[in-house]
């Protein structure tokens, strides 16, 4: 019997081991929302060894940049990135929730100056990685829905 | 915070028990210079800027009060109407721009991280007046040197803090100062306006007794110290709860009655109802003399910061 659900890809980008659930959020933060010139493959539910389940999502014709690698780690923090070229691993990542998340997240806090005109990226430090709990550098307030916030 | 010339004053968690006590000590020596019984200059040449977003009269003057105690100078923004923030400056380009006028800066903002922004758009100190629910690092100091001096030391006292204590900023950035001490805590609010989960949590998880209860006159005949805070009207939807809460929350003789000889009684001022006028002539009433203590404790953080330790 043939299990593989999806072909695989030629040139682009694997995210795997993505919590269960989590797929279409990473879906929104590598700003991916229907209008796109590539194929996108999006699996839910699969079985997983590690972990019983996961959803994997496959973006052909994309090489993710450091900065979705962090934002990735935000909602997935267990996640392999794999960078196909030509149908071959070109290379391996996990990605890594930094001390500083910086730039990545907009503060829930609408008064907080870092929602102003003003000149500045968020930063938020990561206080716990499991469970996720990050606090703004400026206002001192914990975000609560972290995916929620994503920019 | 180890040294402090040059330093920003941004939230008191910069600070440590040592800083903490660096600045009370510096404090009580400047207390006679504060009450104009001795001369200083040590701060001679120098200039503050008071930059005030929103209108705090007490906190804009005693820094310039404190100021010109050692000698030094203050420019102030004048009203905002007038100033290029209604032109839609943001607050990095006015902060870069009286950085040239002056030593100094004193930023009191409508919004929470202000000051931590300012600090990052100059090499100069920024000292953090309060920045919207945010923090208000020297009304947190002068409440400390307050306890400390009345007291002659903060550890052993078991302290109550009564009234709004979910919204009110100075008694969150008190909580967690104390914590750096040997106290006993007892938080006094009505259910809805108790003091938020992560202050409670963090005191427990720092090892300090703690009680929390609405039963303000259960908890006076135990404590050294009442800290009582303003609770405000507009918290309330419904006016008579508000009354009704109000009513509970008042200091009185009668509720003094049980009262150690030694409580102090502190308020932030400016109180409402919070104090009936009767108690300001007894023993306990200290909330004139903490209003007071801004000036010698501004004067101590600017002369450490200006590297004229006194």
């Amino acid at each position: 019997m043939r299990d593989l659900k999806v072909t695989p890809i030629k040139n682009g980008t694997v995210i795997d081991h993505i919590p269960t659930g989590m797929a279409l959020k990473v879906l929104r933060v590598l700003g991916i929302t229907g209008d796109v010139n590539s194929t996108v493959s999006v699996l839910m539910h699969v079985p997983s060894k590690q972990r019983g389940w996961k959803d994997i999502v496959k973006v052909e014709d994309r090489e993710l940049n450091p900065k979705e690698l962090s934002k990735i780690a935000l909602i997935a923090p267990d996640a392999t990135i794999n960078i196909i070229r030509n149908y071959n691993v070109a290379e391996k990542h996990t990605v890594a929730l930094p001390d500083r998340a910086v730039g990545i997240l907009r503060c829930a806090n609408p008064n907080c100056i870092t929602n102003s005109r003003e000149p500045v990226e968020s930063v938020f430090l990561v206080r716990s990685k499991e469970p996720l709990r990050v606090r703004c550098q400026y206002c001192d307030r914990e975000l609560e829905d972290v995916a929620g916030h994503i920019l | 915070m180890g040294g402090f010339t040059g330093r920003d004053v941004l939230s008191i968690a910069d600070f440590s028990r040592k800083d903490i006590e660096v600045v009370l000590k510096a404090a009580k020596k400047m207390v006679p210079i504060a009450r104009g019984e001795k001369a200083n200059r040590t701060l001679e040449g120098r200039i503050l800027s008071t930059l005030f977003f929103e209108p705090s009269t007490r906190t804009r003057l005693s820094f310039e009060s404190a100021m010109k105690r050692l000698g030094g100078d203050v420019v102030a923004f004048g009203p905002i109407e007038a100033s290029s923030i209604v032109k839609g400056e943001t607050l990095a380009d006015t902060i870069r721009m009286v950085e040239s006028y002056s030593d100094a800066i004193v930023l009191r903002h409508p919004q929470e991280g202000a000051a931590r922004l300012a600090a990052e758009f100059t090499e100069r100190p920024v000292i953090n007046a309060g920045d919207g629910a945010g923090q208000h690092p020297t009304q947190t100091l002068l409440d400390l040197f307050t306890i400390w001096d009345q007291r002659g030391g903060i550890d052993g006292a078991k302290i109550a803090l009564v009234g709004d204590l979910r919204y009110g900023r100075t008694v969150h950035s008190l909580t967690y100062a104390l914590c750096s001490f040997d106290v006993e805590l007892t938080f006094v609010a009505p259910a809805g306006l108790q003091m938020p989960k992560e202050v409670a949590e963090h005191v427990r998880a720092q090892g300090i007794p703690l009680a929390v209860t609405e039963d303000l006159p259960k908890v006076v005949p135990n404590l050294d110290v009442l800290y009582i805070t303003r609770i405000q009207k507009e918290r309330f939807p419904d006016p008579q709860e508000y009354a009704k809460v109000a009513g509970t929350y008042r200091i009185d003789a009668e509720v003094l009655r049980g009262a150690k000889k030694s409580l102090i009684v502190l308020h932030p001022l400016p109180r409402v109802d919070e104090i009936a006028p009767e108690v300001d002539a007894t023993p306990h009433a200290r909330y004139f003399e903490q209003a007071f203590n801004g000036v010698p404790v501004r004067m101590a953080l600017l002369s450490l910061i200006f590297g004229g330790a006194p």
